[in-house]
């Protein structure tokens, strides 16, 4: 299972208290997790990324290992870690978004 | 003795004097009418030298100087007689030059730091948020800019110089606030004139011991669970951060969320917001004559910018935090959902030390009684960006 943590305001929306798991079939990359993510909890669907591009929304940042994935390619491979779920992948809320 | 509370708002300045009562009040302004007025605050050497910072999406950035206690303006560096009006343009003087230092002898190299999105973005000069006029000599004074740094004028607003150093302090990690990435809270010593204290939302606090040649950040003990490491060296959401000169190493913050006291320095913090009904807000502030007494004003949340159950309430610690009480005589207890900004809560220091708090309602309360009991001196001014004071002879 994949952890992963939503910014504060992404965990009312969602209604959960902490972290969340979701299953990944498949190689487990951002836009897989996302795609499980979503389907879990119907509501974040438009708030992370764009319904139809699918690109990161500018509030939002994604980490995973202490490194920023914002701004890698959403097909890459997360980090073993994430996969086996030994770390969070985190979805961070800028605070400027507040 | 006199009271003269010094508002800025966004359209406008206003200066409202009192005596010693302070329960009557003069209103003069708008001063700077339809210009944004970020901070505008006296000097402490001399009550008669005000500093203000006038901003405009049109016409930039302009200092406006008084040295009769408010009654004329002038722009440092502009020659007699060339002073416009903002309907004519941007005034002919020198003041409104906020230059980057980036010569090889002082300067740091005009880096980037980090964006809402996580992008690298170019350092650009956008406003001055905070004006911090020298205890002792009214011809110094420092700012505070966005995009983050700071500068000193020691010829009483004329030119400015950047204190460049502290940019260098992992600069290209800092990123901005919901207000923009601002350097807005400038803590001088006036025992130790090496020493300042600079807040910078979104990075946290830094301090120089040796008059702004080198700084460190000073965030131990800060824990901010909405970024990445919550405990990093750097990245920290800091709203204000006040001291008392009684006590020149202790410091207290209001964090994004969190109050935080520090008692060496700034070395390391630890929490003190205790009972209160939120531990987000904006301002803080440190009693004129009891160094353990703060005041907070608690808001319900970052994403809600009005204060909790609708209830406009001042929280006071008589214990340097952890435990507080609600004053709320005067103030409204319902239906209430203004806001109040970071730098717009100030002390007199009147020997009954007066409260003065602005809103972005417009309202400005003030109590003459330490906050046992409040009233509005004015109800319907523009968006209240900042409040000072100054007690005069």
């Amino acid at each position: 299972m994949i952890r992963v943590v939503l910014p504060y305001h992404l965990k009312n929306l969602a209604a959960v208290d902490d972290e969340v798991t979701v299953a990944v079939i498949g190689e487990v990359t951002r836009d897989s997790v996302l795609d499980a993510l979503e389907s879990l909890y119907p509501m974040l669907r438009g708030t992370i990324r764009d319904h139809q591009s699918k690109q990161r929304r500018p509030y939002i940042r994604f980490f995973a290992c202490q490194q920023d994935w914002s701004f890698r390619p959403g097909d890459e491979a997360l980090p073993a870690e994430v996969a086996e779920g030994r770390e969070p992948f985190l979805i961070v809320g800028a605070i400027v978004g507040g | 003795m006199k009271v003269r509370v010094l508002v800025g708002t966004r359209k406008g300045a206003f200066i409202l004097t009192s005596d010693e009562a302070r329960q009557q009040w003069d209103v003069s302004g708008p001063h700077f009418a339809g210009w944004e007025i970020y901070h505008i605050k006296g000097s402490a050497a001399d009550t008669n030298r005000i500093y203000v910072s006038q901003s405009s999406g049109w016409f930039g950035q302009i200092i406006q100087r008084s040295d009769d206690g408010g009654a004329s303006w002038y722009q440092p560096g502009t020659p007699a007689g060339e002073q416009v009006d903002a309907e004519q343009g941007m005034p002919q003087g020198e003041s409104n030059k906020f230059v980057y230092d980036i010569s090889e002898q002082t300067g740091k190299p005009l880096a980037t730091h980090q964006s809402h999105d996580g992008s690298q973005h170019p350092w650009e000069f956008k406003r001055v948020w905070h004006l911090e006029p020298s205890p002792s000599d009214p011809d110094i004074v420092y700012a505070g800019v966005e995009d983050a740094a700071l500068f000193v004028s020691r010829d009483g607003g004329q030119n400015w110089q950047e204190l460049a150093a502290l940019r260098d302090c992992s600069g290209s990690q800092w990123s901005p606030g919901a207000g923009g990435m601002c350097l807005h809270s400038i803590l001088l010593d006036e025992d130790n004139p090496q020493r300042i204290f600079v807040a910078i939302s979104a990075a946290g606090v830094f301090r120089t011991d040796d008059g702004g040649q080198s700084w460190k950040p000073i965030n131990r003990g800060l824990v901010s669970n909405y970024i990445p490491d919550p405990e990093a060296e750097v990245g920290h959401c800091v709203h204000s951060i006040a001291r008392h000169r009684a006590q020149p190493d202790v410091l207290f913050m209001q964090k994004h969320w969190d109050v935080m006291r520090s008692d060496n320095a700034g070395d390391l913090w630890q929490e003190v917001s205790g009972n209160l009904p939120s531990d987000f807000g904006f301002p803080i502030e440190v009693h004129a004559h009891e160094p353990e007494t703060i005041y907070v004003i608690p808001i319900k949340s970052d994403s809600l910018h009005y204060p909790p159950d609708g209830k406009l309430r001042v929280y006071r610690s008589r214990t340097g935090g952890e435990s507080w009480c609600a004053l709320t005589n005067g103030l409204p207890q319902k239906n209430c959902y203004v806001n109040v900004l970071r730098d717009a809560m100030a002390v007199d220091s009147m020997p009954s030390c007066g409260i003065y708090f602005g809103t972005t309602g417009g309202q400005v309360y003030a109590s003459a009684d330490s906050g046992d009991s409040w009233h509005a001196i004015v109800r319907d001014l523009p968006a209240v960006l900042s409040v000072e004071v100054q007690t005069l002879p």
